[in-house]
């Protein structure tokens, strides 16, 4: 059973098509990968999934929800979180402030119980600080809650991104290039984070330019150029498809 | 951990009350300092100060928490004053009756012309606050409804009463306008470290990541200026019980800016930066009278001189502290069992 | 129809006035992203300058009305474009790298201080420019008597816009000016001295709005010290219906804002001929926040 699937998606920006037709499945608990050269549309493709580019055809299909076009903040709430290309902390707050961005959707209180502190508000509070403290030692970062997002090394701000979006108690995880600007050791352990992420039953999409870390990880890929899906199946079948390899590696003559 | 006890989670709170106990001896202590006339007239300013600190308190709502430009809270004050001075002299309204009225018609008029507008960006918010705040001081000139006076205002409004007791005097009318600074300031803390707060804080800081992370960011920017547009109000009602007689040019876009650089001057998002902000604006502009003409002038080239040299304001505001290393100790050994993952590894790092 | 063709004229007029001093909104709105709260009061600078050579050199004597106007023209946008250039050195350029309400809010100091600065040194109290120097012929068109000034005012306004248009579009430095406004760090790799083009902006826009300034002058025949900040904000009500950042953009909201406005104050209500405007922006920001020729610009995530 697939939990989420793309129809068809089109999105054209100007002139310019970004994303030509694009169909795939995620199955439930699977980690997928998006392979493609730059520009491809691999991140456009994450917007409309996400609900920050609105699709100009097709559908986003999430749990036999149609959640086309709807706003981000909805499709978080329905169980889709992601991390961002080029990291958005924020980064004068504290890692777990950060981290407490995520909690928030699945908080109550309201204006009248926060302005008056009522006992509700306080045990909520509570739990959501509680909530962000296990995410990030999920991640690794407990120990430096109280420092501000912004001082963390480049590898960790992406660890403290994954932390936030799985705070918001997600079904289906979308990470935008995790390891981006991390170190083999870095890379070695945010693997093992995205194994145990998947074992506590979230879905996986990710987009990564690193081929050691998508080929070992990922069990299914989909590759994009152009905006389109050139070719789809397992890592070995990827690296042996002809379509792909002149895709990353140019046309022979 | 050191402990210092300014890093302490309710050290501004400690600060807040110490505060406010001051602020109350102040009128005894001008009286028995044998100021001329018992201190009347640094009472008087003092309460101008009082109602300015509360109106810039609701914009920082807005401004500071949310970082959102609004240039128009004037017009949310407006709105506010002439519904007390509109209720009590013509329905014969108590002026403390009127209070909530003036909140919510603030509120409601925010909700109606910021809502179609809430999407702007930075700078084109700001350009159409001042054109309502200017279309508001337009339509009570040209006696909008019949109702507002026209270029002469509205006159005669009652004093404030609470169970018998008049605020007629200075004194009394002190006490209350610093009482109600005092509770706002305290109500807004409470907000700041809510859940409320914090994603007004988010969306200042990157709406788009606030909305990655499931805020709904329209919803909580008019809901800022909403709740700011309520205080603001309310702040009228203090205003037209204070001063008697209101009218148009009172609530111009100068007065929005002078509020605007209360708030950024004192420190965009702090509660402390703001009062201190009304002191020194307020209390400044009082204390230049004389150099009525040149007082502007220094005003101007003090925003330019801030700007460049101090941009986050006299009293930026402190960063809000977790205690959560009891969490973190409680829970750290549970953390990592109920994951399977291999978590002492990347501790080391 | 005598009423509409009437107001027309008189709007084309204004129109051209306020197109003028959106022209430099826009300019430095698209290189900096800054409104320059300021340019609503160089332009009264304009007014003031112009009013002080006319009245102490005693110009309307030696000379004849046109040769007066234009002397007075080129003198006020001389002065104020020095002008323009110091605020830029002084309240703008330290805030380079600030994030934009640092900047904004420099801005409004810069336009508080200036309206101020005229007010101490000309006085509170509005003056009257003298009269008799622009012909006060009147053109009958089409069997309407129309005041001769309004085309000169219009035709003047044309003349500088096109001036403006054909240094941006033919000149290098036009060229160099169009390629900070795309994307100054590409412009500074190219070789060119982003420093110098902000000033050579900061030149061009006050001249413009120091020449509106002295038209209002001698078009209404009165000045105010804070005249500036309505007619800075109608101007910049003009740029962004035209679309802000869009040279052309600006010419053709200005001239449309001042036929809207003329209109509106005729057939709907003289005593809200001042909200009009701003109703123009608020709906012009819901409907079309790009303007009328500005492009949709995707954000990039």
């Amino acid at each position: 059973m697939s939990l989420l699937s793309l129809k068809n998606l089109f999105k054209t920006f100007g002139g310019l098509v970004a994303v030509n037709g694009v169909s795939f499945e995620v199955d439930e608990n699977a980690i997928m990968g998006l392979i493609g050269p730059n520009g491809a549309g691999k991140t456009t493709v994450f917007n409309a999934i996400t609900g920050n580019y609105k699709p100009d055809s097709g559908e986003v299909i999430f749990d036999r929800k149609h959640i086309t076009g709807m706003p981000t903040h909805e499709i978080v709430r329905l169980g889709i979180a992601r991390t961002f290309q080029n990291i958005r902390l924020f980064k004068s707050m504290r890692l777990v402030e950060n981290v407490l961005a995520g909690c928030h959707c699945r908080m109550k209180a309201g204006v009248f119980s926060s302005i008056l502190r009522l006992p509700s508000q306080r045990k909520e509070e509570a739990r959501a600080v509680e909530r962000s403290m296990r995410e990030l030692a999920f991640v690794g970062l407990d120990s430096q809650y109280n420092n501000l997002a912004g001082n963390l090394s480049y590898g960790n701000q992406r660890l403290l991104e994954i932390a936030r979006a799985l705070a918001s108690d997600p079904r289906f995880l979308i990470l935008d290039e995790p390891a981006g600007g991390m170190n083999d050791q870095e890379t070695e352990d945010l693997m093992e984070i995205i194994h145990a992420i998947q074992g506590r039953g979230i879905t996986i999409l990710l987009i990564e330019h690193d081929m050691n870390l998508v080929m070992r990880i990922c069990k299914h890929l989909v590759v994009l150029e152009y905006g389109a899906v050139i070719a789809e199946g397992t890592p070995e079948e990827i690296k042996k498809n002809p379509l792909v390899i002149e895709a990353y590696l140019g046309a022979e003559e | 951990m050191n402990a210092r006890i300014i890093d302490h989670p309710q050290f501004s709170l400690l600060v807040g009350v110490v505060f406010f106990m001051l602020m109350a001896m102040v009128p005894t202590g001008l009286e028995l300092s044998g100021v001329s006339g018992g201190g009347i007239a640094q009472l008087d300013v003092l309460n101008k100060i009082g109602i300015y600190a509360v109106l810039a308190l609701s914009l920082n709502i807005i401004l500071g928490q949310t970082g959102l430009f609004n240039m128009g809270h004037a017009a949310f004050f407006a709105v506010g004053a002439y519904t007390t001075a509109i209720l009590n002299t013509m329905y014969q309204w108590p002026v403390f009756s009127t209070m909530p009225a003036a909140g919510f018609l603030a509120a409601l008029f925010a909700f109606l012309v910021v809502m179609p507008i809430i999407h702007l960006r930075g700078d084109y918010l700001l350009v159409v606050t001042i054109g309502i705040v200017e279309i508001v001081r337009i339509a009570l000139m040209n006696n909008i409804f019949g109702i507002t006076g026209g270029p002469n205002g509205i006159y005669g409004i009652a004093r404030p009463a609470l169970f018998g007791l008049v605020f007629s005097s200075v004194k009394l009318q002190y006490y209350l306008i610093w009482s109600f600074t005092g509770i706002s300031l305290f109500l807004f803390y409470l907000l700041e470290h809510s859940r409320i707060g914090r994603a007004f804080n988010y969306i200042k800081h990157d709406d788009l990541a606030a909305a990655g992370c499931g805020i709904n960011v329209a919803r909580y920017k008019l809901m800022a200026f909403v709740l700011g547009a309520f205080w603001a109000g309310m702040a009228g009602t203090l205003y037209a019980a204070n001063i008697r007689t209101i009218e148009p040019m009172s609530f111009n876009f100068y007065e929005s800016v002078i509020l605007f650089a209360i708030v950024i001057l004192g420190g965009s998002g702090s509660n402390a930066g703001v009062i201190l902000g009304a002191f020194l604006l307020v209390g400044l502009q009082d204390l230049f009278r004389g150099f009525d003409s040149a007082r502007m002038l220094f005003f101007g080239a003090a925003m330019c001189a801030m700007m460049v040299f101090r941009p986050q304001g006299l009293l930026p505001p402190r960063r809000r502290r977790y205690n959560a290393w009891q969490l973190v100790g409680k829970f750290a050994s549970a953390i990592r069992r109920s994951y399977p993952c291999d978590e002492d590894k990347r501790n080391d790092r | 129809m005598e009423e509409f063709f009437q107001q027309l004229t008189n709007g084309l007029a204004v129109g051209g006035i306020y197109a003028l001093i959106a022209l430099g909104y826009t300019m430095v709105y698209g290189i900096l992203r800054l409104i320059n709260f300021a340019h609503g009061d160089l332009f009264t600078l304009g007014a003031y300058l112009g009013f002080t050579l006319l009245v102490s050199w005693g110009l309307s004597g030696v000379l004849g009305g046109l040769a007066v106007a234009g002397v007075l023209i080129l003198f006020a946008m001389g002065l104020v474009a020095i002008a323009g250039c110091l605020l830029e050195r002084i309240a703008y350029r330290p805030l380079r790298n600030s994030d934009r309400l640092t900047a904004v809010v420099s801005a409004l100091g810069a336009s508080i201080f200036v309206q101020n600065a005229i007010m101490l040194v000309c006085g509170a109290r509005s003056q009257v420019y003298p009269t008799g120097i622009l012909p006060t012929t009147i053109i009958p068109i089409f069997g309407v008597d129309v005041s001769a000034m309004r085309f000169l005012m219009f035709g003047f306004s044309l003349l500088l816009m096109l001036l403006l248009y054909g240094f941006i579009h033919k000149t290098r430095l036009g060229a160099a000016i169009r390629a900070v406004a795309i994307d100054q760090d590409a412009a500074k790799l190219m070789g060119i001295d982003v420093n110098r083009i902000i000033s050579t902006v900061f030149l061009i826009g006050p001249a413009l709005g120091g020449a509106a300034g002295v038209m209002v002058g001698l078009f209404y025949g009165q000045i105010t010290y804070d005249m500036g900040f309505s007619f800075g904000l109608k101007a910049f009500t003009a740029a962004i219906l035209g679309g802000i950042g869009n040279i052309p953009g600006a010419m053709v909201g200005g001239i449309l804002l001042g036929v809207i406005e003329a209109l509106g104050a005729a057939y709907i209500s003289i005593a809200w001929k001042d909200a009009i405007a701003f109703c123009v922006l608020i709906l012009i920001l819901i409907f079309r926040p790009t303007g009328i020729l500005g492009e949709r610009v995707a954000e990039k995530i």
